[in-house]
């Protein structure tokens, strides 16, 4: 494509191209090809998704009912958003009502999702992108100890905790086995921080890997395990009796009781060590502005957590709904799923092609009316061969993910777009926490507009999830308490019941952001299925007209310290938590050419 | 810090003298003398830890997330101190050509002493390209790697049987590990994902006793998957004594009534669920109101809605596995169990007209 200019970047191809693949320490598959100019800053980049599962054929003719627990398996790190999803968009399509009970329960799991996934994000895929490692081992365990104690009452803090640390460390590092710290970027001048900061971090890094195994136990105690629990259309599967006969094979006094527990200490460490980590981390960071890509020109947010059953409506939910474009903050602009001209996806850069009258130059399909055919070819300037690829040609297909557009921009979505929605609707709850950060770290508002913001806005959302997860399981004990023990609304189970031909869409938001699930359903079974996932919007091509997708755009004038060290790119790319078989899952419907490799 | 296996085996309630006779044996089975168990003991005592190389091909990283979930061993004790995770994308700190050359060190300096850990699996389709690391096809280099490695486990129902996305009609033709490995032992460790401590188990096995675990004929270990959910689950005596959950939320499930009727594969399922219980031993499906889904066996997505009661199960005792249940009785079993089946819902329908009349008295 040359040079260009789209959403006010300068596209320029033609520096040193960089390849990073595989991009890890995410969910899935993923590529990255970027060129540096002279003074090694990023003048383009290319993201490519590059698996392809293909759930919404394999969807096709089932069972509405089972749909969850097969998109559920799109992700196993957003483990639940997808059955979540799903089960809302049938319950849409059939017109199904559920208890209040089964909607605070499932508020509950969805949070419990937010915050672990943000915590395991944090700490386990992104944080090596800030500390390092091998510095941790010249730190001074009592200076440590000072800094932990000089931020935070958590308690685990004393030099001699620090020390043990530090000495494990030591003796896995003199082994010359170092597991996942092999080959790291150690020593980059891109690592800010002391010594004494990278311990405390990576003491945490461990203490986080301990702790997150028990927040999943929510999920577990309603769905019955984690990853991967069960979910129901027009409920939850778990039943409630606290008073009678059999109460211990149901949701009884005491697992709620574990469940309130879990909450208590989920709080704790969320508000006394990743908070704490987080700033502590930032204020070394604050002079590295990069990567805001799109963040301060379209965001967009479905919203989630309603406070009521049934009622989708953005007063109802709790977490903020809208988007922003343009870069004009002062307009939230009300998004509907439903209107086929606002939600479209395009295919003209992805390894993918729209049948008959839909295969055009620059031609959208809204979810309800979507097709994915695949077709992998390469563009003609890209190096290598069809299997063996050097180098991406940008200017033909080059991704497994589609383009989705909203009213024709390509938005970012996620935590720092709820954040940033939620600022300027001025709620309290989401415009608060920003203003006492940046006052802290002595920041102006556009700096949040960064790799650094959406990290940061990620760990506010953790905090706000885990107290919301303490109102909904107080409101529902008194739910309880006020005599409902209702969980599941079964009037229409039966597919006898449901009209010939219906349509539905759910959404949630995951957490890496806006989530929608489009189906229709005829005589019974599903139709047609679509899901057009956070990953897709962030990890987006380019379209027709050239504009890029929020990854590229975030990598978009970033200096690196050292071209052949990508740790830069890492550190903008994991700012978004990438996830890529959600992006990715989209399949092609019956009747394609494929070529198959022989296995020997 | 490198805790060599004698240091492991201690760790896992392992005495020293255990050990020493765990090493004369070695040395009997290895036709060496007396005088070479203190060599045997030595070497032992100082291994370093198995490099495990953990691949990931399509999938959807629940079974990493899984492994994380461990208990017993902590996960981090696991990658700290017993195995050497050198090759996993999603936790690995390098990425690109540095996460590239790690493969290749680790192939060599360890030749045939490596283990392969495989998440996912290889598509055929799209020239094997909708699964792509490094610019090629994820087959290529599940290959490459598998071709000097010691053993393989299969992670997951993906590794072990296709899962998913080879649900009909595979689009991607997903293919699991074993048909595209040959020459290779293969540990097949199902589930959707499996339990974290059968993970952790059957990695600390077979560092324990330097041995693969004894696997059935569909090549899963007896120890874990030998049994079926139905043979241990704690809602037995409901289902022996004609109590059913019949619709969600009903009464019979408020009192944890055996879900059978709603659709719970537990009687066709072969894993520990029941026994071993997830994340810590707090719950499982059944526990949690919801039937088991069978996502451990062999194409559990295409064997009809999750909701479906099953008919073809099999009433043998709690000893019968996968390898001696053959497939000539199962309609009349079947027949049996819907019969049996019938009878409870007559039993519970005069039970209620009972429950009317006492309201009624």
């Amino acid at each position: 494509m040359g040079a260009y200019e789209t959403q006010g970047f300068k596209l320029d191809n033609s520096g040193k191209r960089i390849v990073v693949d595989p991009v890890t320490r995410i969910e899935g598959h993923m590529r990255v090809e970027v060129n540096l100019d002279t003074n090694n800053v990023i003048r383009n980049a290319v993201s490519t998704g590059t698996m392809w599962r293909g759930l919404e054929v394999i969807l096709k003719g089932r069972d509405p009912r089972d749909a969850w627990a097969f998109t559920e398996r799109i992700c196993g790190v957003c483990t639940g958003t997808h059955a979540l999803t799903s089960v809302r968009a049938v319950e849409d399509a059939l017109g199904i009502l559920i208890p209040e009970n089964a909607n605070s329960i499932r508020n509950i799991m969805q949070l419990t999702l937010q915050v672990h996934d943000h915590l395991v994000h944090f700490y386990h895929l992104h944080a090596l992108d800030w500390v390092d490692v091998v510095s941790a081992l010249s730190a001074d365990p009592k200076k440590t100890s000072e800094l932990a104690q000089s931020i935070s009452s958590w308690p685990l803090s004393s030099p001699g905790y620090f020390r043990d640390i530090q000495n494990r460390l030591k003796k896995f590092v003199e082994s010359g086995q170092l597991g996942p710290f092999m080959n790291g970027y150690w020593g980059n001048p891109a690592y800010k921080l002391p010594p004494e900061a990278n311990l405390m971090a990576v003491t945490h890094y461990l203490e986080a890997l301990d702790f997150q195994k028990e927040i999943v136990k929510i999920h577990t105690i309603y769905g019955g395990k984690n990853p991967h629990p069960n979910w129901l259309v027009g409920g939850v599967p778990c039943a409630i009796n606290v008073h009678e006969t059999g109460a211990v094979g149901a949701i009884n006094m005491e697992r709620l009781n574990l469940i309130s527990h879990i909450i208590d200490r989920t709080i704790e460490f969320i508000d006394q060590v990743y908070i704490p980590d987080l700033l502590a981390i930032a204020s070394f960071y604050k002079d590295w502005t990069y990567g805001g890509g799109l963040a301060s020109k379209s965001v967009m947010s479905y919203g989630d957590i309603p406070d009521k059953a049934n009622d989708y409506s953005a007063a109802n939910l709790m977490m903020p709904r809208g988007a922003i474009i343009n870069g004009d903050l002062s307009k939230v602009h009300e998004v509907d799923l439903r209107d086929p001209s606002q939600i479209q996806e395009f295919v003209d850069h992805s390894w993918f092609k729209y049948a008959g009258a839909n295969d055009a130059a620059g031609k959208g399909l809204h979810p309800w009316d979507g097709e994915t055919v695949a077709h992998y070819e390469l563009g003609k300037n890209a190096k290598g061969t069809s299997t063996n690829i050097e180098q991406i040609d940008e200017g033909g297909k080059y991704s497994w993910i589609k383009a989705p557009r909203w009213k024709g921009h390509a938005m970012e979505v996620g935590p720092l777009a709820r954040y940033i929605i939620g600022y300027v609707q001025n709620n309290p709850e989401f415009k608060e926490p920003v203003d006492r950060v940046l006052k802290k770290l002595d920041l102006p508002l556009p700096a949040l507009f960064s790799t650094l913001g959406r990290t940061a806005a990620r760990g506010l959302e953790a905090s706000w999830a885990v107290h919301k997860m303490r109102y909904f399981q107080d409101k529902l004990v008194a739910n309880i308490k006020a005599g409902d023990a209702s969980t599941a609304n079964i009037e229409k189970w039966d597919p006898s019941t449901w009209p010939k031909e219906a349509k539905g869409v759910g959404f949630t938001e995951a957490p890496r952001g806006a989530l929608g699930h489009w189906i229709k359903i005829k005589e019974g079974r599903i139709d047609n299925y679509q899901c057009v996932v956070p990953t897709t919007w962030n990890g987006s091509p380019r379209d027709s007209k050239g504009q890029i997708g929020a990854f590229e755009a975030s990598l978009m004038n970033t200096p690196m310290a050292k071209a052949d060290q990508p740790l830069e790119i890492l550190r903008t790319l994991h700012s978004f938590d990438p996830c890529l078989a959600c992006s990715t899952h989209v399949m092609a419907p019956d009747g394609q050419e494929m070529t198959r490799v022989r296995v020997r | 810090m490198v805790e060599t296996f004698y240091e492991v085996m201690r760790r896992q309630g392992i005495t020293r003298r255990s050990f020493l006779k765990y090493c004369s044996l070695t040395a009997a089975s290895l036709g060496l003398g007396p005088a070479f168990v203190p060599k045997i003991a030595h070497a032992m005592e100082t291994k370093p830890r198995t490099p495990v190389l953990w691949l990931h091909g399509l999938e959807c990283t629940c079974c990493s997330e899984s492994f994380i979930r461990s208990g017993h061993p902590l996960a981090k004790d696991a990658v700290l101190s017993m195995i050497s995770l050198d090759y996993d994308d999603t936790i690995m700190t390098a990425a690109g050509h540095q996460a590239e050359a790690i493969l290749e060190e680790v192939m060599t300096k360890y030749k045939g002493n490596y283990i392969l850990a495989v998440e996912g699996n290889p598509p055929l389709n799209q020239e094997g390209m909708s699964c792509i690391i490094g610019g090629k096809p994820f087959l290529e280099q599940l290959k490459h790697v598998a071709k000097d490695c010691k053993a393989i486990i299969s992670w997951g129902s993906c590794a072990s049987w296709g899962c998913v996305q080879a649900a009909k009609p595979n689009p991607t033709q997903a293919t699991p590990v074993h048909k595209v490995i040959h020459d290779k032992p293969i540990i097949k460790v199902p589930g959707c994902p499996p339990i974290a401590e059968v993970m952790t188990g059957v990695i600390t096995y077979m560092l324990t006793f330097d041995r693969l675990p004894e696997l059935d004929r569909q090549g899963r270990p007896k120890m874990f998957y030998g049994q079926r959910i139905h043979d241990k689950c704690y809602r037995r005596p409901h289902f022996d004594a004609g109590q059913f959950a019949e619709a969600w939320d009903d009464e019979g499930s408020r009192k944890g009534y055996c879900l059978y009727k709603m659709g719970c594969k537990g009687p066709t399922t072969y894993n520990a669920c029941s026994t071993v219980r997830w994340n810590g031993g707090v719950s499982f499906p059944i526990q949690s109101g919801h039937g088991c889904i069978g996502c451990s066996e062999d194409g559990f997505w295409d064997k009809g809605s999750f909701y479906d009661r099953v008919t073809d199960i099999q009433q043998f005792g709690v000893e019968a596995n996968a390898d001696q249940i053959g497939g000539a009785t199962l309609g009349v079993v079947g027949a049996a169990v819907a019969a049996h089946a019938a009878v409870s819902a007559i039993k519970q329908s005069r039970s209620k007209q009972s429950d009317v009349n006492d309201k009624q008295g």
